[in-house]
């Protein structure tokens, strides 16, 4: 028997996600990956229901339970008592897109740019899903939402968060799916390495709010990694790296898995091919570009 | 649990797990593996999102307390022996 990730089982049974959660699925690689040494801070987020009522959890390990601005503040503030007791316990702060891209934001700038030694990892599943569908700047364009309804969609497209966090001149920056837990995993082990801030963005998709058969949550994944929406990749000290270079499906083929993005006609599909081709295009530079100045 | 005031705990601490809460219960759908179909690859395992599902003598065994019936482990299946079964 030979399995592929750590076979040790940190997130306990009975939790409260829905049927074919990714937020759930991602919480138990990341465990898999830090081990039994870690402090988790949690905001308000769906975590933050998931993990149980009080005074119940379903983590074996600590859990720190925090207002939704402050994961990446709260996370610091352990850092720094873990570092004062003498203590090599990894803190991770796990919030969701809302917590991250919009209301956190200010929390994960400052400690980026202080450099406390935290690892923050988003499970993007791409609007608040815990409070019942709305759109959040991680919505991608063209997506309904309970606040962007079909007849106006949303007409923004996603935040770049990845790219904020890179300009932050962090450590270690990395994306990644849950329908690839061995990269994932190889991801956290690689961030603990560092010292300093690390982010990594995992997408976790939502059957209740993508409006999708919960049996498709791995396929999902895969297709938004396949079709260049969700390219997997990593920035190491600047230095940029692609890690799954496949990109052989369309858009089409992903977003008609959705009924999110039902009501979307051929013309701005199109459009959003043409975009996602030309971020796919610019992330292909980039990592030719730095690896250049590498050597 | 706590003898003294002094065992007591700074903030307020999680007592228990959640493995009272027997999710089985939300399941419409039973997956059902067919043990001689079965390759081992344990893709059912690694997917599951409810780490419902052990490894048992060498062989992946679902634990029906607390599968919630998602059917990724039916849709991931490469030999497809995992059938999702109506309760």
């Amino acid at each position: 028997m030979k399995l592929t990730i750590p076979g040790e089982e940190l997130m306990g049974h009975g939790n409260l996600s829905c049927q074919g959660c990714g937020g759930s699925l991602a919480m138990r690689y990341a465990l898999k990956a830090l081990g039994r040494d870690t402090i988790a801070v949690i905001p308000a987020c769906c975590w933050s229901i998931i993990d149980g009522p009080f005074p119940y959890s379903c983590l074996k390990i600590p859990v720190f339970h925090t207002a939704f601005e402050t994961a990446a503040s709260a996370a610091s503030g352990v850092s720094a008592a873990m570092k004062i007791k003498g203590k090599k316990t990894t803190v991770l702060a796990w919030a969701g897109d809302g917590g991250t891209f919009d209301i956190g934001i200010q929390a994960l700038s400052g400690a980026a740019e202080r450099g406390d030694n935290i690892i923050y990892i988003c499970y993007d599943n791409e609007a608040y899903m815990n409070t019942g569908i709305q759109r959040s700047s991680a919505t991608p364009y063209g997506a309904w939402t309970t606040t962007t309804p079909a007849k106006k969609f949303k007409s923004a497209p996603k935040k770049n968060m990845v790219e904020i966090m890179v300009a932050h001149k962090i450590p270690y920056t990395a994306t990644a799916c849950i329908a690839y837990p061995e990269d994932f995993i190889k991801k956290i082990k690689k961030a603990k390495g560092f010292q300093g801030t690390k982010y990594i963005q995992v997408l976790a998709p939502c059957p209740t709010g993508w409006r999708y058969d919960p049996a498709k949550t791995i396929e999902l994944s895969k297709m938004a990694v396949e079709s260049g929406i969700y390219p997997l990749y990593e920035v190491e000290n600047g230095i940029y790296k692609i890690s799954r270079k496949a990109k052989n499906k369309t858009v089409k083929e992903y977003i008609k898995m959705q009924g999110r993005f039902s009501h979307l006609t051929g013309e701005v599909i199109d459009e959003m091919q043409k975009n996602v081709d030309k971020e796919w295009e610019l992330l292909i530079r980039k990592e030719e570009f730095y690896g250049h100045t590498k050597e | 649990m706590f003898k003294t005031n002094k065992d007591m705990p700074p903030c307020a601490m999680s007592l228990a797990d959640m493995s009272h809460n027997k999710t089985g219960s939300w399941r419409t759908f039973k997956p059902v593996l067919d043990e001689n179909k079965c390759i081992k690859c344990f893709i059912c395992w690694k997917f599951c999102p409810e780490n419902s599902i052990d490894i048992e003598n060498d062989m992946p065994k679902i634990n029906y307390d607390y599968c919630k019936g998602c059917g990724i482990c039916s849709n991931e299946c490469p030999k497809k022996c995992i059938e999702m079964v109506e309760e």
